[in-house]
């Protein structure tokens, strides 16, 4: 916070940008739950409410397709095995980053920071070659898809917390040492502790990039039983589909967002600071990496 | 040297060294194998009889002949006006970006009071909804009895209802700044948020108009926010083949590069050719990889200073 701002200016013309901004990016969304709730089988247009799309209907629901269902557990699955495994290296990496020098360390770090600015296509052609090509032996379909997203989704991990790392300074670590902390307590009982909010964020960020997937899991997909939410949505749609679709669409919506609101407010009650409005930030778009 | 291998500096250092390690063999097992795996195969032989792929893992071996195609084609052939179409999607997408983006992240981050956290939380939402819910949405609104056609018809600017999802180039560049926006606007807006407040108000108290501020001031402060938010932008976009598809149902007529890639190594199984266009659609955007990756180790020393 700068103590100089004045924010005296009012913008009217800017306000009513930024607002009709927000409804055009959040209605669609909205529409699209509203049409899950459809009775018929429209997906353009709203008959009369009903969980026919959940549950209801006997063949084509969420619920009763197993297509469908298969693409659910696929997801979740992806999701929280990448982020229970992503999450401890890229700690551990960004804690050792932050401290390592010379010139492997510049490396290393060149090396992590590289698959952010690699285009997400490239990320699954190279993937798909180096599976079919060399690590044959890899069970196919969900293993090379999780350790896709792993490779993937490490290096956002990374950056969150060495933002924080940074944020922090070395004094805390410094003074436990001074008080008889071996190195590795040191980091048990003062670092880690502070780096909670930070931790938190590149969960749900992991979290959220695994779910949000369709490049890789697309490219490294062998057929029905290793389709994952997005692959169902982006093929469903082209094939005259149902607004089963939409309801799957929901349901991933939804447990995504409780994932998050969960991990936010663990965050919160860990921050001493209270609510790290910084972190939700960097954790939201990444923006920690420009900042 | 032996001196230097105990000296407890270089013991702390192998310390640190260990807490990254696994990490970057990671990286190195799955990510730079890949990428070196992409340029084993473009650079590769073809077997004559079979037909299978066979990548040269020696550079020294290397077989430039089937990229030399690609670039002919490319350059002179079928493909260029595909990697014309891609530039000017993006290009017209990252300006829509900036036009729609620059106001809304300048509002939040220097003039909304009581709202901003309201409008943060509304910034940021769009990450946490999958990027093709997002789209689907769109396939919902725009069909011929979609909702987008209500509302043009209620406004009486349009009475014949149109199918928006017949492959125009205008509904694949709306998609794709829906789609990208909310990656525009958080990096600008931290940008701008950190912008100097102070020399702003000199502006002010020097006798420009508020106009004139922005223009001389503030603009150019924020300009490396720019670029940086452009970019991180643009990376994605150019990769970017379910957009289009999704929302064109697949016409020929919106086809970008990364419909080509994936067509060559998923559609028919001709890996080669499609290494190869991964590495050249890299070569294109290496210059944008290198200014984010060099900016972005800048602002680390800087802030671990």
């Amino acid at each position: 916070m700068n103590p100089f701002r004045r924010r005296n200016g009012r913008a009217p013309v800017l306000a009513m940008i930024t607002w009709v901004y927000v409804l055009w990016s959040l209605l669609p969304v909205l529409v699209a739950v509203r049409i899950s709730l459809n009775s018929g089988k429209s997906r353009s247009t709203f008959q009369s409410p009903s969980f026919r799309w959940y549950w209801g209907d006997p063949v084509a629901s969420v619920w009763h397709d197993d297509a469908l269902h298969i693409a659910l557990s696929n997801t979740l699955k992806l999701a929280v095995m990448c982020m229970l495994i992503a999450t401890p290296i890229g700690v551990a990496m960004a804690i050792g980053l932050h401290r390592w020098r010379g010139r492997l360390s510049n490396a290393a770090n060149g090396l992590m920071l590289v698959p952010i600015v690699t285009p997400e296509i490239v990320f699954g052609v190279a993937l798909f070659l180096v599976f079919t090509q060399v690590y044959v032996g890899t069970p196919d379909g969900l293993t090379r898809q999780l350790l896709g997203h792993i490779t993937f989704t490490m290096s956002f991990v990374v950056v969150i917390v060495r933002g924080r790392l940074a944020a922090i300074g070395d004094q805390y670590e410094e003074a436990a040492r001074d008080l008889g902390a071996t190195r590795m307590q040191a980091i048990r009982l003062v670092l880690l502790p502070m780096l909670a909010p930070a931790i938190f964020a590149a969960v749900m960020v992991t979290f959220a990039t695994s779910v949000d997937d369709f490049v890789i899991s697309s490219f490294l997909s062998t057929g029905a039983s290793t389709e994952t939410v997005p692959i169902k949505i982006y093929s469903g749609a082209r094939a005259g589909s149902t607004p089963a679709l939409n309801a799957l669409a929901t349901v991933m919506l939804i447990v995504t967002l409780a994932a998050v609101g969960l991990a936010a407010l663990a965050m919160r009650a860990m921050s001493r600071k209270g609510g790290d409005a910084a972190d939700m930030a960097a954790a939201g778009g990444l923006a920690g990496l420009t900042g | 040297m032996a001196l230097a291998v105990s000296s407890p500096a270089r013991r702390r250092n192998v310390f640190w060294a260990t807490f990254a390690a696994p990490g970057v063999a990671w990286l190195i097992i799955f990510f730079l194998v890949s990428v070196y795996a992409v340029m084993a195969v473009a650079f590769g032989t073809v077997d004559p009889i079979l037909r299978t792929t066979i990548p040269t893992w020696n550079p020294l071996q290397w077989d430039f002949s089937a990229m030399g195609k690609v670039l002919d084609r490319v350059f002179s052939g079928d493909l260029r006006h595909v990697f014309q179409r891609t530039f000017t999607f993006v290009g017209l997408s990252l300006l829509g970006c900036v036009v729609i983006g620059y106001p809304v992240a300048y509002y939040v981050a220097r003039k909304a009071q009581r709202s901003r956290g309201l409008l943060l939380a509304a910034l940021v939402l769009p990450f946490w909804i999958s990027y093709l819910m997002r789209m689907l949405a769109w396939t919902n609104l725009l069909q011929i009895d979609g909702y987008v056609n209500d509302v043009l018809r209620w406004l009486h600017l349009q009475n014949d209802p149109r199918n928006w999802l017949d492959g125009d180039w205008y509904t694949v560049v709306i998609g794709l700044v829906y789609g990208y926006i909310p990656f525009f606007i958080l990096p600008l807006y931290s940008a701008l948020e950190r912008l100097d407040g102070r020399l702003i108000e000199a502006g002010r108290d020097l006798g420009a108009n508020a106009f004139h501020t922005f223009v001389r001031v503030a603009l150019p402060l924020s300009v490396p926010g720019l670029m940086a938010a452009s970019v991180i932008t643009i990376l994605p976009m150019f990769g970017d083949y379910y957009t289009n598809t999704y929302l064109t149902s697949g016409s020929p007529k919106t086809e970008m590069i990364g419909n080509q890639i994936e067509y060559y190594l998923r559609g028919s199984s001709q890996p080669q050719t499609g290494a190869s266009l991964v590495l050249v659609l890299m070569a294109f955007l290496f210059v944008l990889m290198v200014y984010y990756l060099v900016t972005t180790i800048r602002q680390q020393r800087a802030a671990e200073r």
